[in-house]
């Protein structure tokens, strides 16, 4: 058969890409039809920025969450013949193609980009969320009742701050310190920081009903604990939840990276926010510290924090795709963006597709992340 | 101003010594002294060979004392064999055990030998960090002017064609990290087999076969604009978008503030504005983000140089790191940590010194 020519390439790519486009007409479609009763989210609409970058991210999104059925290949099958081909080769005795030609070991370049969104997008987000967790657990009552706790915490804060990152990926990612158990005990510590919050949360809310408060509590207690247990120290008796080893690594200096970050502008919000008339009020009223900020001051910092959230899902993919480049924390058979790129560069001049083909969806991820911030911004400064 | 300066250096001492301890106690972990006895001792030492090498060599004890030791403030190890061989932290080379020093640490300018490069450690740092230094000057001097003006051209009018461009390119450049731009850069400019150097070869416009080169392992000895513009270029584009959009930030601010008004209705022409009134104001803000950005250009170094084969400060890092060299590793964090430091101080010190409504009060 015929090598693909460029257009017949990205025709091909579109007909396998049919669920992610099935799925993005029905959100947008939805979203537009009732985006004046969606608040903020419905305002994205209102924005080109906006819409653009909100575009992007479901593109990716869906093809994470399709992309069983979008890869043409096993991502990690290894096909004689195919090594370094070109875009467009068609494999011998079949009417198959590798869509964007085979990378150093011969396997689909095309299916592996496809399985490492999946891989980014169940990692990045996933550690962003813990990072705020961590973040606004520590942040609100450093900001709300100042004094020593504001100094010590941010002190540890800035202290992880004056890190440059690729060093404390090369000092906290290794096969050595996987071995002395420091990741399981940051991810012990770590992971702790969503339970105190959810319960801590639920707590505050509940307080004046103690029938209910202790329902729910109790169920987020036994949830959380279940889920730390399994997590932190691979200990959950039915194994519904566990973390590789290496996953665990990567993803906990992920996190530890990013939550001082998040520590500072929580920390900043509240401080701002602390002197409102409303605050007060509530004080007046007799609400506890804890009511205020989780109630009070927290859902009127929204704005800013889902903003950064954004940026940050982008940042920590950026992060991760670093990680991947160095080799840190990842198997061989990662289809990993980073990784991949790091496989790619070795023959950049001389086959540069299966470097430029992640690099352009790494890019084209955070690109999207960046812009629905920027369209959020805008939107949720209007108001 | 100088009980201001004196605390803020306090607690940057303060943060250098805990940071270093941390980086002190998790390069010196269990699992990388045995790697290190296997590399210098012998592959195939039993694990009590590998213990007692690793007491016999000063890397016993507590975490604590070595660290006092590695830092000059503890006195250095010192250990006779039963073959009546004294050696020890502060004996090596021409010293005896009778003239060597009671104590030998980073404070006293002994930073120990690498094990990679089988030199002296404070050798090999200044070295590659006087070839960073020139990767870095390049990347400032391309960074900082051409970021500045991006942001001040589209603050200065928010919302006009001009901003939208400049705007998009600076999210487009925020959102492509060192090794993306990298790759891509070397596939347009450097790659004889895709995009612009096969054309311009075919053209007979160059008579190398790409453009620029893709490595940029040659300028270490020499740097020429075809060897160093792609490696400058991709850090610098990264800082690029940020810069620029905090510049516009500032700039936007400060286009709306009632002085601006007050000039423009005096009739000041909108360039004299610009220049006289809006710029001195709206690159406060900009001074700060700069000197903050040294930790991630940091970052990019590290990733370009890898990229690039510049065997620089971050070439070194990867090295050290990669290669378990401990003595090493534990340098470049130092110097890595006493950057973002510095920077950090100078931009705290430097904002109050060029915001007049704090100088002055």
């Amino acid at each position: 058969m015929e090598p693909l020519s460029w257009p017949m390439i990205f025709a091909k790519m579109a007909v396998q890409f049919w669920p992610v486009w099935a799925a993005l007409i029905v959100t947008i479609v939805l979203s537009l039809q009732f985006r004046r009763r969606l608040g903020l989210y419905g305002k994205l609409f209102d924005s080109n920025v906006g819409i653009t970058g909100f575009v992007i991210v479901m593109f990716w999104v869906f093809t994470a969450i399709f992309a069983d059925m979008i890869i043409t290949f096993n991502p990690i099958a290894q096909l004689s013949g195919l090594k370094n081909a070109l875009p467009g080769t068609p494999l011998p005795d079949t009417d198959q193609w590798y869509l964007l030609g085979g990378d150093h070991l011969a396997r689909d370049v095309f299916s592996r980009v496809v399985m490492g969104a999946r891989r980014v997008l169940t990692i990045a987000p996933a550690a962003t969320v813990i990072a705020f967790m961590v973040g606004i657990t520590l942040g609100l009552p450093a900001g709300y009742f100042g004094g020593k706790l504001d100094t010590g915490l941010s002190f540890i804060a800035n202290l992880v701050l004056a890190f440059p990152v690729i060093l404390l990926f090369y000092l906290l990612v290794t096969p050595e310190i996987r071995s002395t158990g420091v990741p399981i005990v940051l991810a012990a510590v770590l992971f702790l920081f969503p339970v105190i919050f959810v319960s801590v949360l639920l707590n505050s809310r509940y307080f004046t009903t103690p029938a209910r408060r202790n329902l729910y509590v109790g169920v987020a207690l036994v949830i959380g604990l279940w889920a730390y247990s399994g997590l932190a120290f691979n200990m959950d008796p039915t194994g519904i939840w566990s973390m590789d080893p290496n996953l665990l690594n990567v993803f906990v200096s992920v996190v530890f990276v990013n939550a001082p970050t998040v520590f500072r502008i929580v920390r900043g919000i509240v401080m701002d926010l602390k002197s409102r008339d409303y605050v007060a009020a509530g004080q007046t009223r007799g609400e506890g510290p804890w009511y205020i900020m989780l109630w009070e001051i927290l859902p009127n910092a929204r704005g800013p924090l889902i903003v950064d959230f954004c940026l940050r899902i982008g940042y920590t993919t950026i992060l991760l795709g670093t990680l991947g480049f160095f080799g840190l924390g990842v198997s061989p058979e990662s289809p990993d963006w980073g990784s991949t790129i790091d496989d790619g560069r070795r023959l950049l001049s001389i086959y540069p597709h299966p470097a430029v083909v992640p690099a352009l969806a790494l890019m084209s991820l955070v690109l999207g992340l960046n812009l629905l911030a920027d369209g959020l911004r805008e939107e949720s400064m209007r108001d | 101003m100088l009980p201001f300066l004196l605390r803020r250096v306090g607690v940057m001492i303060l943060t250098a010594l805990t940071l270093s301890f941390v980086v002190f106690c998790l390069t010196n972990l269990a699992p990388n002294l045995e790697k290190l006895a296997r590399t210098e001792g012998s592959v195939r030492m039993s694990d009590d060979a590998v213990l007692s090498w690793i007491e016999n060599n000063g890397h016993g004890g507590s975490m604590v004392m070595r660290y006092g030791q590695w830092l000059g403030v503890a006195p250095g190890w010192v250990r006779t064999d039963d073959k009546g061989v004294t050696r020890g932290r502060c004996i090596q080379g021409a010293v005896t055990a009778e003239s060597a020093p009671r104590f030998c640490g980073i404070l006293q300018g002994d930073w120990g030998t690498s094990t990679v490069f089988r030199e002296p450690v404070i050798k090999t740092v200044s070295e590659k960090l006087s070839s960073t230094a020139w990767l870095m000057l390049w990347v400032m001097l391309v960074m900082v002017p051409v970021s500045l003006i991006i942001g001040v051209l589209s603050g200065m009018r928010e919302g006009s064609r001009t901003d939208r461009v400049l705007s998009t390119f600076a999210i487009a450049t925020t959102a492509t990290p060192e090794y993306v731009s990298g790759v891509i850069l070397v596939v347009i400019f450097a790659s004889a087999t895709t995009g612009i150097s096969p054309i311009l070869a075919e053209w007979g416009w160059i008579s190398g076969r790409t453009l620029f080169l893709g490595t940029a392992t040659s300028a270490i000895d020499k740097i020429t604009f075809w060897n160093f513009a792609l490696p400058v270029m991709t850090i610098a584009l990264y800082g690029i978008g940020y810069i620029a959009r905090m510049t516009r930030a500032s700039m936007t601010e400060v286009m709306t503030q009632q002085y601006i008004r007050t000039a423009r209705l005096k009739g000041v022409a909108f360039h004299q504005v610009i220049l006289k009134h809006a710029l001195r104001n709206a690159l406060i803000a900009p001074f700060t983000v700069i000197m903050l950005q040294f930790p991630w250009l940091l970052n990019g170094v590290v990733i370009v140089e890898t990229l690039f084969n510049y065997k620089g400060f971050g070439w070194t890092l990867v090295q050290a790191a990669g290669n378990n060299d401990i003595q090493l590793l534990l340098a470049c964090s130092v110097v890595a940590v006493f950057v973002v430091l510095v920077t950090q101080l100078i931009s705290d010190v430097g904002y109050v010194f060029l915001n007049p409504r704090i100088r002055l009060s």
